[in-house]
């Protein structure tokens, strides 16, 4: 243990500055990296990113969406906040056909929104959420429902915690024994 | 024995693994979304003109005793400049076409048809695309095959290339 602080600071000193002849190294790769920042500046590459992001920005992609205002119930919340509730708690549990992994909720496609203005004027006509899922499971199949049906082909899927519950006790088996 | 075959569990994890990419990347996800009322009569609707010198679309003026190509479009999307040619060709061969205009504005299918060419007969205007949902459709361009009692016979997703004229022929053929 060194406690005493000079003789610590000198020591690191001779350490870590470099000695005179490690300078012309050090001197040399400044002068590659500036070379290497020069050279790529000359052929103008930042340039061309600028000059392509900028058409990136301009460009529209190839499924552009209309420029017609969002449907009326789209981004608006019913009045009633009971049903505004469960329409809000079905759009969570609806696929988006276009971003296929997002709920109706949670996406900003154009379509997503027109659903959820389904969602909510049948809701607010007084129709159940379970019968507006139905209805449109009825269209597009289970699929744009996040909430999958019981049935024989999900019969694994609903299994599937139980089985990974009684396989994790499997494993463990023999600690849970020695602890006793 | 068992440890010598434990041994090979992270071996066969990533043989796994990688043949499941590797299939994958042979045979990419279908991710279309065919809609479930083939077969079935087409729901009820009443769409309004998209052009003010055009009559729309009601389900009832496709129950008219002969099949018809029901295309759904907009002006803005851009596949469907793809397919026009193709559905122009189709109206010379004799089909019947009827459109529905998703989400769009007059002034707006007018320049797209002036464009594009117009092989429609009627031209609904669903404007916030109830009706594309109603149909189970999900996405621009869409083409629903009706016969003539107005039951969906057969979708075809996404733009008709010209390749698929024969199969559209048959799935009419088949709905006469």
């Amino acid at each position: 243990m060194n406690l005493n602080p000079t003789t610590s600071v000198r020591v690191e000193r001779s350490q870590d500055t470099p000695s005179s002849a490690d300078i012309p190294r050090l001197h040399q790769l400044v002068k590659f990296i500036l070379s290497v920042r020069r050279r790529r500046r000359s052929k103008g590459s930042g340039r061309t990113v600028l000059v392509v992001s900028a058409f990136l920005l301009l460009a529209t992609p190839a499924l552009a969406d209309s420029h017609l205002p969002a449907a009326r119930w789209a981004n608006s919340q019913l009045p009633d906040a009971r049903q505004e509730a469960a329409a809000r708690a079905l759009m969570e549990e609806i696929r988006c056909l276009v971003c296929q992994g997002q709920s109706i909720a949670d996406s900003d496609a154009e379509l997503a929104g027109d659903m959820r203005a389904v969602v909510r004027t049948r809701i607010a006509a007084g129709e159940r959420p379970e019968a507006v899922r139905g209805w449109l499971v009825e269209r597009y199949g289970a699929w744009v429902s996040y909430r999958p049906p019981v049935e024989p082909l999900s019969w694994p899927l609903w299994a599937a915690p139980l089985a990974l519950l009684g396989l994790a006790a499997w494993l463990v088996r023999k600690r849970l024994v020695r602890r006793r | 024995m068992v440890i010598r075959l434990t041994r090979f569990v992270p071996l066969a994890v990533l043989l796994l693994f990688v043949g499941a990419v590797a299939w994958r990347l042979a045979v990419p996800r279908d991710d279309r979304v065919p809609s479930k009322l083939e077969g079935q009569p087409l729901p009820a609707f009443a769409l309004p003109a998209a052009l003010p010198a055009r009559p729309g679309l009601a389900s009832s003026d496709l129950a008219q005793g002969q099949p018809r190509l029901v295309n759904i479009f907009a002006s803005w999307c851009v596949p469907c400049i793809a397919e026009a040619p193709i559905l122009m060709a189709l109206k010379r061969q004799g089909v019947p076409i009827d459109a529905i205009a998703i989400r769009d504005r007059p002034e707006a299918v007018a320049a797209f048809l002036a464009r594009h060419g117009d092989p429609f007969e009627r031209i609904g205007a669903d404007r916030d695309s109830r009706v594309q949902i109603a149909l189970g459709s999900s996405g621009v361009p869409e083409t629903f095959v009706v016969d003539g009692a107005g039951i969906i016979r057969a979708q075809h997703i996404g733009p008709i290339a010209a390749a698929d004229i024969p199969g559209l022929m048959r799935a009419l053929e088949a709905a006469r």
